[in-house]
């Protein structure tokens, strides 16, 4: 680019100048527009949860805001319902599943990208044709399967379908393909095991990549619905979102609806903060993976 | 090799045993499920081999209510949550303050629990005997009369459950879209301004064709996810769906497995093929489309 054309782009930029501060106030009303509907219910849900069952009983429209907070609903929401229970098992599940299925998916996936052995490929093909399968179709048999083996209720019968994802064996087997073999080499000169060297070395290497799959599995089991539902009729084995849903049709005596908003504070938290704190690992996993749709 | 052969299949028997446990198998046995006429959960028999599963179904007042639903939410979710999105990533893309700010509140949805927040929306569009509810106040606002939007009308419960499924799905499409655009060479934007072109010419001619790959596969994607609506329904309208008229196909196979009108694993994985079958047509067709209308592009 010569210093002629240089000017002339400054000069037509210089007279858009104005023209684009109109089209900017009009971008950010809009930005703004889809913020307030975005963070709408969660205000919504943070004021109803401090207001008092006969405050909020007391109005007929809605207020915007309260003047006496209280805390009560909190209190309510862990002794009147076993929110702590669910809260609890969520917990138990997603660390046991999330940690279950890392391994499983680290010893594939360095199968796939390090090790040589008759198969290989035919074995990962039929692994990437596996990622088209939905699960309403499996979920099926996979429910008489839980049954029959008399796992209904049992953190087992929770946990074993979910410990294998295809699509986080693919993304990691990507990953650790990267790592130059030659470290491999060294590695087996100096009569380092297989198992020590994945372990030791490619997993440290890999490890960003790790946290964001563990991440990613959290947020999944966190918010698992269907099959906990399907799965689970005893309440002492409810997680969150089957916790949330018998709130919702038994808990409280139905009408008391601040007690029900701050049991949804509760239950909503934990991942808020999670996402504060990985925000662009989030966002990147997310973009890169798009499973959720 | 005879030794690293078997020790390549030892690293994969874990994910082999439980793919093979819990996914191949289901596959193959949900056809055989789906052929079995009669078929008694308890005593593990069955009458006859055949089709009427799914004539059984195809029949079934419940499951046509659930295909009609399904098939109003996809039309109507999917070209309005592409839409806005579209617009939203564009307008985000043009300014530079607060952008950061912006993304992280328009992520928001994707990581909460659909069920807590569905209750949250149901409670704004709610009306009981004693509260309206904050959207009739504001439909009172501006002088309208006040709608049961989770008990009332077909189209009040159709209108909330779409906008709720709007809500969950704009984080991810924000973030594709996002992202996509950002990538577009600012080289051919910088050129087209030296040429005088206008900011909508620039979107319709540059932008748009760039980032084409990345709205086809938010469509295609898209129409899966919307097919297989079923937990935001729950967190709306509670999970009695068929006796609030808003069941979906998925919603209709879970009732069949299990739940009130349950028991039925024949019924569930005719149902269960039937949505897989359609979801397999429709991304067919969406792929065709999309590949005429990039060759265009080009």
């Amino acid at each position: 680019m010569n210093t002629s054309s240089q000017t002339n782009y400054e000069q037509i930029s210089k007279t858009s100048a104005r023209q684009k501060r109109a089209v900017h106030v009009l971008v950010y009303t809009g930005l703004a527009l889809w913020a307030v509907m975005v963070l709408f219910p969660f205000y919504w849900m943070l004021l109803t949860s401090v207001k008092s069952y006969s405050a909020y009983n007391g109005e007929r429209f809605p207020r915007f805001y309260t003047l006496s907070p209280t805390l009560q609903n909190y209190a309510d929401a862990f002794t009147t319902v076993p929110l702590g229970r669910y809260l609890l098992n969520t917990l138990i599940f997603t660390a046991a599943t999330t940690a279950l299925m890392m391994l499983v998916i680290i010893l594939a996936a360095f199968a796939f990208a390090r090790l040589k052995f008759k198969g290989r490929n035919a074995v990962f093909t039929l692994f990437l044709s596996l990622m088209m399968i939905p699960n309403e179709l499996v979920v099926i048999t996979n429910f008489a399967t839980i049954t029959n083996l008399s796992l209904r209720n049992t953190f087992t019968g929770l946990i074993l379908p979910s410990v294998t994802s295809v699509f986080y064996i693919y993304l990691l087997k990507e990953n650790f393909a990267q790592v130059p073999d030659t470290l491999y080499y060294a590695a087996k000169v100096d009569g380092t095991s297989d198992l020590k060297y994945l372990f030791k070395v490619m997993a440290p290497i890999c490890k960003p990549t790790l946290v964001t799959i563990g991440i990613l599995k959290i947020i999944e089991c966190w918010n698992a619905y269907v099959w906990p539902r399907l799965i689970t009729d005893d309440e002492n084995y409810y997680l969150v979102s089957n916790g949330i849903q018998e709130i919702r049709e038994n808990g409280f005596g139905r009408e008391n609806i601040p007690a029900m908003m701050a049991a949804v504070v509760v239950i909503s938290v934990p991942l808020l903060a999670l996402f504060l704190l990985f925000r662009d690992k989030i966002m990147t996993g997310v973009s890169r993976s798009g499973t959720k749709g | 090799m005879r030794k690293n052969n078997l020790k390549g299949w030892l690293y994969l028997l874990p994910a082999m045993l439980f793919l093979g446990a819990f996914m191949v198998y289901p596959l193959i046995d949900v056809f055989v499920y789906s052929f079995e006429e009669g078929y008694n959960f308890a005593s593990q028999t069955y009458f006859d081999i055949g089709f009427y599963n799914f004539s059984y179904v195809l029949h079934d007042t419940y499951f046509l209510q659930a295909l009609k639903n399904t098939f109003l939410m996809v039309v109507i979710t999917v070209p309005v949550s592409t839409g806005i999105a579209l617009l939203i990533s564009v307008g985000l893309s043009a300014v530079k303050p607060l952008r950061n700010l912006f993304q992280t509140i328009y992520f928001l949805p994707y990581v909460t629990n659909t069920l807590a927040v569905g209750l949250v929306f149901m409670i704004l569009f709610k009306k009981t005997a004693y509260s309206d509810g904050l959207v009739n106040l504001l439909i009172h606002w501006f002088g309208g009369a006040s709608v049961d939007f989770i008990e009332g009308p077909y189209w009040a419960k159709m209108f909330v459950m779409c906008f709720y499924i709007i809500w969950v799905v704009m984080p991810f499409k924000i973030l594709l879209l996002t992202s996509a655009i950002a990538s577009v060479d600012r080289n051919y934007y910088n050129a087209a301004r030296v040429d005088g072109t206008s900011a909508f010419r620039i979107f319709r001619k540059i932008t748009l064709p760039m980032i084409s790959p990345t709205i086809f596969y938010l469509v295609i994607t898209g129409f899966i996810g919307a097919f297989k609506e079923y937990s935001d329904a729950v967190a709306l309208f509670g999970t009695d769906l068929n006796a609030a008229g808003m069941n979906t196909i998925v919603g209709y196979v879970y009732d069949m497995l299990y739940g009130d009108s349950g028991g039925y694993p024949s019924y569930a994985s005719a149902a269960a093929i039937i949505l897989f079958v359609i979801v397999l047509t429709i991304t067919c067709i969406n792929l065709l489309i999309s590949r005429k209308l990039t060759r265009g592009f080009s």
